[in-house]
C-alpha cells in the first residue's frame, strides 16, 4: 500500500492544542466505568470467553469507538453495557452506579434500525417519553424537537417503511436522544448504508454531539469512521475479546472532511490497521484464494494487466 | 381465474353426450316393461334389454346418454340455488334456507368468538413467556390431535342437543390450534424490538402492550383469517350433533330426497359465504393495518 511507504509521524504524537483538549477531557468528570467485565457463554463445545477482563473509562460528552476484528466481542461489549446480557464477571458504571438490565439512562442505536412499524416516526421518537409516564400533549412537542432535530420534520407522521435506511437512522437517534440518555450506546449504526448516506450520517451525528450533551459509545469495523469520528478509540483483541490499546486520536477537533489525507489520520488509521490485521496472521491462517486460470488458452485478452 | 378451469371441465362432462355420460335417461320405455320415463339405467343395461327386445321384435325403448343423479348439469344448481331460496318449507316447523344459514352462522361465530377470548390471549403469552409455553403447550400438543368431532356424545350429554354443543365442538376444533398458532406467530416476533424497547425504558407489561401486541398485530389477523376458515370446516359435523340443525339439516334432507343439485347449492353458499367473508376481511385489513407494506409480508 502507498500508505506505508511515506514518512507517518507516531500515532503518539500529539500537537500542543490536541494534547490540551485531552487533558481537560480526562479532567471531566466520568460517565461510564467498565471495571474487569468478562463474559462467557456455554455451549456444547466448551466455554467460549468472549470479552475477558475489559476496563475502561469514558468521560463526559466524550466520544469513544469501539474497533476491533471480527469476532471480537464488540457487540457482546455494547449488549453487556446496555444491560441486554449480563456480565459473567465485573461490573458496568454509569456514573458511579452499577447497572442492572437495559433501562432508559443508556440509549441504543442499533444496525439493523429498530423502529416499531407500527407507528409513525413521531410516535418512534415518542416511545420513550410515554414510557417515562409524560403525558401525550407535552411527549409529542418534545419528540418534534427531536425529529427537527435531526431534519425529518416533514415525515412526522410518515411511518417507518416510508423512509430510507438513513432516514430510518435518524429516527432512531432521536428516539433514543429523547430519553435524554446519559450515554449514547451504538452499535454499527451505519454498517447498513451505502458509503455517501454514511459520510451523511457521519457528520449528522458530530453536529448533534457538539451541540447536545451526550456521551457517545459508538462500536464499528470502519477504520475511517473511527478515526473521523472518535476522541478515543478502544481496539480490542479477538479470541479472547480483550482490550489491546486505548488510542487517542491526535487528529484536531473540530473534525472536518479534509482531514481524512492529514498525517495525524493517516498514521492513526495505520496503526489501527495494525493491530487489527497483523500481517503475519492472514499467512498463518492460510486464508488466500486457491485460484486456477479459467480462461481459454487462445483468448485474446493474454493478461489483464 | 382460478375458478374458470374447474367450472369448464364440470361444463364438458355435463353438457357434451360423448364424455363420460355412463347411464341412460329413458325418453321412450318401449316394450321393456320396468322402463319408465325418465328412468336411469347403466348403459349395459339399456343395450342389453335394447337388444332383448330387438331379437324379440317389440318396440324398441329409446333414451339419451346422461350423468348419474349426483352429478347434475351447472345450469341445474344455478337454478335450485336460486329455487332454494325461494321455495317454501315444506311443513310448518322447517325453516327457510336463509334461516338455517343464518343459525349456521351463528354457531360458527360464538364458536369462534368464544375460542378467540381464550385463545389469542393463552397464545400471545405463551409465544412471550416461556412460563406460559411450558405450561400450557404439552397439553394443548396432545389435544390438538384428538378430533373435535369425537367430543360429540359427550358435548350433547353436557351440553343439551340444541345449539351448545354445536358451538362446543367448534370451540374444541379452533381452540388448541389457535393457542399454538398464535403462540408460533407471536414467537416471530422480532427479538431486537423488544431490546430497543427496554433500552428506551419499556418494562413488563408495556413490553407486552405497547410492543408485543401491536407488532404481531397484522399476522394474528392474518392468523385469524385461516383459523376462521378452519371453523368452518368443523361446521358440518358440528350440526350433525343433536338435533340436525342449519344449513347441513338442509345438506341431509335435500340428499335424502336425491335432490342432488340442491346439495351442491348448499354446499357452494358455504363456500361463496366463506370466501366473502375472508375478501371482506382482507379489505378490511389493508385497511387496518397501514403500516404493512403493500406487498405484505415484511
Amino acid at each position: 500500500m502507498t500508505m506505508h511507504s511515506i514518512e507517518l509521524p507516531s500515532y503518539r504524537e500529539q500537537s500542543e492544542q490536541v494534547r490540551d483538549r485531552f487533558d481537560r477531557l480526562k479532567r471531566r468528570p466520568v460517565r461510564l466505568e467498565v471495571k474487569g467485565l468478562s463474559k462467557e457463554f456455554e455451549t456444547p463445545h466448551g466455554t467460549i470467553i468472549a470479552l475477558k477482563d475489559i476496563s475502561f473509562q469514558t468521560h463526559k460528552r466524550e466520544f469513544v469507538c469501539v474497533i476491533g476484528a471480527s469476532g471480537c466481542g464488540k457487540s457482546t461489549l455494547i449488549r453487556l453495557l446496555a444491560g441486554l446480557e449480563t456480565p459473567t464477571r465485573g461490573d458496568v458504571l454509569l456514573d458511579g452506579q452499577v447497572v442492572r438490565g437495559p433501562g432508559p439512562d443508556r440509549g441504543m442505536v442499533f444496525q439493523g434500525y429498530t423502529l416499531f412499524p407500527w407507528r409513525t416516526v413521531k410516535r418512534n421518537v415518542m416511545f420513550g417519553l410515554e414510557m417515562a409516564g409524560r403525558g401525550r400533549m407535552p411527549a409529542e412537542e418534545e419528540a418534534m424537537q427531536w425529529i427537527e432535530l435531526v431534519g425529518l420534520t416533514r415525515f412526522a407522521n410518515s411511518y417507518p417503511h416510508q423512509l430510507s435506511g438513513g432516514m430510518k437512522q435518524r429516527v432512531a437517534i432521536a428516539r433514543a436522544l429523547a430519553n435524554q440518555p446519559r450515554i449514547l450506546l451504538m452499535d454499527e449504526p451505519f454498517g447498513a448504508l451505502d458509503a455517501q448516506t454514511r459520510a451523511k450520517m457521519q457528520a449528522y451525528l458530530m453536529e448533534i454531539w457538539k451541540n447536545i450533551d451526550i456521551t457517545i459509545l459508538f462500536i464499528t469495523h470502519d477504520l475511517d469512521e473511527a478515526v473521523y469520528l472518535a476522541d478515543r478509540i478502544l481496539v480490542l483483541k479477538a479470541h479472547p475479546g480483550e482490550v489491546q490499546e486505548l488510542i487517542e486520536v491526535p487528529v484536531p477537533q473540530p473534525r472536518s472532511a479534509q482531514q481524512f489525507l492529514s498525517p495525524e489520520f493517516l498514521t492513526t488509521k495505520k496503526r489501527l490497521e495494525e493491530l487489527i490485521h497483523p500481517a503475519q496472521e492472514e499467512d498463518a491462517n492460510g486464508d488466500h484464494l486457491n485460484m486456477v486460470r479459467m480462461v481459454s488458452v487462445n483468448d485474446e485478452v493474454e493478461s489483464v494487466f | 381465474m382460478s375458478f374458470v378451469l374447474p367450472v369448464l371441465i364440470w361444463s364438458l362432462v355435463s353438457y357434451v353426450p360423448w364424455l363420460w355420460h355412463p347411464k341412460v335417461e329413458i325418453t321412450v320405455p318401449g316394450d321393456v316393461s320396468y322402463f319408465n320415463n325418465g328412468l336411469l339405467v347403466d348403459r349395459d343395461v339399456f343395450f342389453n334389454e335394447e337388444s332383448k327386445i330387438r331379437e324379440a321384435g317389440g318396440v324398441l325403448p329409446e333414451g339419451r346418454p346422461a350423468n348419474p343423479i349426483y352429478l347434475p348439469a351447472p345450469h341445474q344448481v344455478v337454478k335450485a340455488f336460486y329455487a332454494a331460496f325461494t321455495t317454501e318449507p315444506k311443513r310448518r316447523n322447517e325453516k327457510w334456507l336463509h334461516e338455517s344459514l343464518w343459525s349456521s352462522i351463528q354457531v360458527i361465530f360464538w364458536g369462534f368468538l368464544l375460542s378467540s377470548v381464550f385463545g389469542v390471549p393463552l397464545g400471545i403469552l405463551a409465544g412471550t413467556y416461556d412460563f406460559f409455553s411450558r405450561l400450557t403447550e404439552p397439553f394443548v400438543e396432545f389435544f390438538r390431535y384428538l378430533p373435535a368431532p369425537a367430543f360429540g356424545a359427550l358435548a350433547v350429554a353436557i351440553l343439551g342437543i340444541y345449539q351448545a354443543p354445536k358451538v362446543a365442538i367448534i370451540f374444541i376444533g379452533t381452540f388448541f390450534q389457535q393457542v399454538l398458532i398464535i403462540a408460533n406467530t407471536t414467537r416471530k416476533l422480532d427479538p431486537s424490538l423488544l431490546e430497543a424497547a427496554q433500552t428506551l425504558g419499556a418494562k413488563n407489561l408495556a413490553l407486552l402492550f405497547r410492543v408485543v401486541v401491536p407488532g404481531i398485530l397484522p399476522d394474528l389477523y392474518k392468523d385469524m383469517r385461516i383459523l376462521l376458515g378452519w371453523a368452518w370446516t368443523y361446521l358440518i359435523v358440528a350440526e350433525l350433533i343433536g338435533t340436525s340443525s342449519g344449513i347441513t339439516w338442509f345438506i341431509t334432507q335435500q340428499a335424502r330426497y336425491k335432490n342432488f343439485d340442491n346439495v351442491y347449492a348448499a354446499i357452494m353458499m358455504i363456500g361463496i359465504i366463506g370466501l366473502t367473508i375472508d375478501i371482506m376481511l382482507a379489505r378490511l385489513g389493508r385497511n387496518l393495518f397501514p403500516w404493512q407494506r403493500a406487498n405484505a409480508g415484511v
